[in-house]
């Protein structure tokens, strides 16, 4: 298979330092992967092409990248999935970490995040002579979430992370999860309420914006944003509902069960607080420019038909053994 | 001016079970691995750690027994025993620190059952055993306080007066050559895969504690025995789990026929790795494989087993071979996958230089002989780890740093390193010398080796080694240079190529992993002594060690 290796390179030693483009045209197996490509333009052409491989089996997570506009470990990817109509494949290093040396980025900033976690096991007990008693389904459930393998894909293609780095992130939210999850972590319920406050504040859980591009890149099957949603869900169970994000939800759906529609008017006064004069005050000319473009949504919120089919979806979701 | 107490090389399993310990013991430590440290090897142990745990009926002496009779005899029995002893504590350690091993049905830990063992106690993680505990070592490490060089690659040991005092090491991301001074050394490098191509190991996995501790006069032990798994995935050599088997996947020949029952009638697949790989080869050699494979069956394991307790290997053969093994039998072949010899060293992991300590696949205690049973290598990191870092803090207890010119050390090791770098362009790869010794390695100290054959890797070596002195490099920067990392490793992967020729040569009987033509049976009147290899003037010189025997009085093997 004849194949170019389009591939966005960088050299911070030259003067003036700028990304550019290169060509490379190769022969490979029809089984190689992009891995084995960029391998053999390393061995074979040009040694200076710098990037991080190891296992080349999608495990030690060296090789993140951005394949097509998408993150994904070179390693898993088969070459002749990758190219377009004319065989080429387009190879940039990942996104929202810094360029070090061509497809090697700065993981300073992903690492931090994680430690900002506290990524160890917290049980709040004492700990058994033996093992702790655990489910196999609570394990396997974990086990899920363990299996990332701290590529970065998910940080790289993060719709947040690009505008506002100061998100904790999915990687580091996933992180966190995986304890909060966890039945040894935390008291005797295997509660952690200590990592659901933190992670309640700013920067965390209520910042993602469930663009699912985490889920959608993500080698492993972590899902990031999955476990981001659980987080909220066990943060206000564990109580921890005075927040924008968890009344923004509650507005929400309790509009939903009400009327069968989502009643925008009310969604951020409820949110924010009716009282919070300030917050509403500031975003009053917001409001004004969209009434005078015609965008207000109506004063007078009504119900759909049949509505009260809606809430018996909502009862049948939240009490399953009543209907 | 960068000083510890004690230094760890490698941030793999065993690394980060050294650092740990010896920071519990109170002891300045850093650890510095050319890769971050969950981009370590051990990642790639997939199937499980082995463990008797008393409270299931289980006891530490059949699990050394097993492991003794793995070995086919040459393991050191004090060492095993020591080993098997301690994996129960070691193994809840890791379940304390939080690893998510799968549970049985009353909710304690499950097992699966492994090759060459009588009895199910390998401990697992679905298929990632290796990373789950990666990951949650790193969690312990970043929890200890651990000085962390992530990214820096040591290029040499500094002595002074016969000790070992620190190392110089290039941090990879600027380039730049320093000198860390420590009173203590602990190797954790792992083993040296890519000496031999295809193999199962990453591209990091190069020897390069083995080929640092080897120059600086320590002693390498067992180097001949080198592990084909039975399971390595066609074309790309990448591993498929000896869990498959341990599920109860089947070997198959081009006819659908179950070979194992010839070779091993009791254990079948799951006899020892260097039993099923030899088997397969014989089958290889008479004909009846598929372009170089025989075939891993695991259609009738079901897909509920396999999603839950082989997920990752699936995706391994889906991604990497075009086969769903839900639906697919899988072609495989034996392949290089691990190393039992390496640096000498006691149940402590002391080497024979001072203050020089090493542990997991770099060293030799011996325990795994002249074959490692599937699941003691991730046992082996932790408890050997752990011996090694507390033993190696408490060494420095009473210990002053020895004093020396650290800016001429640096200075020294700069310009060595800018040679490297200005060679002139000759029309050699780097690549391609890695290659041809790879290919050499792989073709004659494989499954089945002879006496000219091995006389012709030492010869290929010879050149390539002289070749290697001109190697040129083609990035001339300092930023992120893996090309000059890729010629520095290459240099280690050549030494520790020469020991095993050299060892293997030098051994003429058939045991364990070393299955030799021309002497095709065991022989434990002369060869019942590991082969040691020191360097010197001339290469690798030769010495013997006696094997240590306690309680099991070796036998022939069968399975």
């Amino acid at each position: 298979m004849d194949v170019t290796f389009k591939i966005k390179r960088y050299d911070p030693e030259v003067e003036a330092p700028e990304s550019y483009w290169q060509d490379f045209s190769l022969t490979l197996d029809d089984s190689a992967t992009v891995l084995d490509g960029l391998i053999k333009i390393r061995e074979e052409i040009d040694g200076t092409l710098s990037l991080r491989c190891s296992c080349r089996s999608a495990i030690c997570g060296s090789c993140a990248m951005r394949i097509n506009g998408h993150a994904g470990l070179a390693c898993k990817m088969q070459v002749r999935l990758a190219v377009d109509d004319d065989n080429v494949i387009i190879i940039e290093p990942a996104g929202v970490m810094p360029v070090v040396k061509d497809l090697v980025v700065d993981f300073d900033m992903f690492w931090s995040k994680i430690m900002a976690v506290d990524p160890y096991l917290r049980p709040e007990g004492p700990e058994p002579d033996a093992e702790y008693i655990a489910s196999n389904e609570a394990m396997l459930h974990l086990s899920g979430v363990t299996a990332c393998i701290m590529c970065g894909a998910c940080v790289s293609d993060c719709t947040v992370m690009e505008v506002d780095p100061t998100f904790l992130g999915p990687a580091a939210l996933a992180k966190a999860y995986r304890f909060t999850a966890d039945p040894r972590d935390g008291d005797a319920q295997g509660v952690s309420r200590d990592r659901l406050e933190a992670l309640n504040g700013p920067t965390g859980m209520w910042d993602c914006t469930r663009c699912a591009e985490c889920v959608e890149v993500c080698p492993k099957g972590v899902a990031p944003m999955d476990r981001i949603m659980a987080l909220r869900e066990q943060a206000i169970n564990a109580g921890f509902d005075n927040t924008y994000g968890a009344r923004h939800a509650e507005a929400f759906s309790s509009s939903l069960e009400h009327s069968g529609q989502l009643d925008e008017l009310r969604l951020v006064p409820n949110t924010v607080g009716v009282f919070n004069l300030p917050v509403l005050l500031n975003m009053a000319p917001e409001a004004l420019r969209a009434l005078t473009h015609g965008k207000l949504p109506p004063i007078i919120h009504k119900k759909i038909e049949n509505a009260d089919r809606v809430r018996k979806l909502f009862r049948r979701v939240e009490d399953p053994d009543r209907s | 001016m960068l000083e510890h107490d004690v230094l760890v090389i490698g941030a793999g399993l065993a690394g980060m079970r050294a650092a740990i310990a010896a920071r519990a013991e109170g002891a300045s430590v850093a650890i510095i691995s050319k890769v971050h440290p969950v981009r370590s090897h051990s990642n790639a142990a997939q199937g499980g750690i082995n463990a008797a745990l008393t409270d299931r009926g289980d006891g530490w002496e059949d699990h050394a027994y097993d492991t003794v009779k793995g070995s086919d005899y040459l393991g050191d029995q004090d060492a095993i025993e020591v080993m098997c002893q301690s994996a129960g504590q070691a193994l809840i350690d890791m379940e304390h620190f939080g690893v998510t091993f799968n549970r049985d049905d009353e909710g304690k830990l499950g097992t699966r059952a492994f090759g060459g063992q009588r009895r199910a106690r390998t401990f697992f993680v679905g298929d990632f055993t290796g990373q789950a505990m990666l990951h949650v070592m790193f969690e312990q490490l970043i929890k200890s306080g651990v000085r962390r060089y992530e990214e820096w690659f040591v290029t040499g040991l500094i002595e002074e007066d016969g000790r070992v005092c620190g190392v110089t090491a290039i941090e990879i991301r600027t380039g730049q050559v320093f000198v860390i001074r420590s009173k203590t050394v602990i190797f954790c490098t792992g083993g040296l895969g890519r000496l031999f191509e295809p193999s199962t190991n990453a591209l990091i996995v190069t020897g390069d504690g083995m080929a640092l501790a080897y120059n600086a006069g320590a002693q390498l032990m067992d180097m001949e025995m080198v592990q084909y798994h039975p399971t390595t995935l066609a074309g790309s050599g990448v591993l498929i789990s000896e869990a498959a088997r341990g599920e109860g996947a089947y070997l198959l020949d081009k006819n659908g026929e179950r070979f194992m029952e010839r070779y091993a009638p009791n254990m079948m697949e799951l006899a020892s790795r260097d039993v099923v790989s030899r088997a397969e080869q014989t089958e290889l050699n008479a004909g009846n494989g598929v372009n170089g494979c025989v075939y891993l069956d695991c259609r009738h394991l079901g897909k509920a087993l396999i999603m839950e307790k082989l997920s990752q290997i699936r995706e391994i053969g889906i991604d990497l071979a075009g086969v769903d093994m839900i639906t697919d039998t899988i072609p495989i072949r034996p392949g290089m996958h691990y190393m039992m010899g390496g640096i000498k060293t006691d149940v402590d992991g002391q080497t024979n230089l001072p203050g020089v300590y090493a542990a997991g696949e770099c060293a030799c205690v011996s325990v795994h002989g002249g074959n490692r049973l599937g699941a003691n290598s991730l046992l082996d990191t932790i408890v050997f780890g752990q011996r090694s870092g507390v033993h190696a803090a408490q060494a420095c207890r009473d210990q002053e740093y020895i004093e020396f010119d650290v800016e001429q050390a640096a200075r020294r090791e700069e310009r060595r390193i800018q040679e490297v770098i200005d060679r002139p362009q000759n029309g050699d790869r780097i690549g391609s010398v890695r290659l041809a010794m790879g290919e050499s390695m792989n073709r004659n100290l494989a499954v089945y080796r002879d006496e000219a054959g091995m006389l012709e890797t030492m010869h290929d070596l010879q050149g390539l080694k002289e070749k290697y002195t001109r190697v040129p490099v083609d990035n001339k920067n300092r930023v992120f240079n893996t090309d000059l990392v890729f010629a520095l490793e290459l240099g280690f992967m050549l030494d520790c190529a020469e020991t095993i020729a050299v060892s293997a040569l030098e051994r003429k009987d058939s045991r364990g992993a070393q299955a030799r033509t021309d002497y095709p049976n065991r022989d434990d009147e002369n060869w019942m002594k590991h082969i040691v290899t020191v360097k010197g003037e001339e290469g690798p010189e030769i010495s013997y060690s006696p094997v240590s025997i306690t309680r099991w009085t070796p036998e022939e093997r069968k399975y």
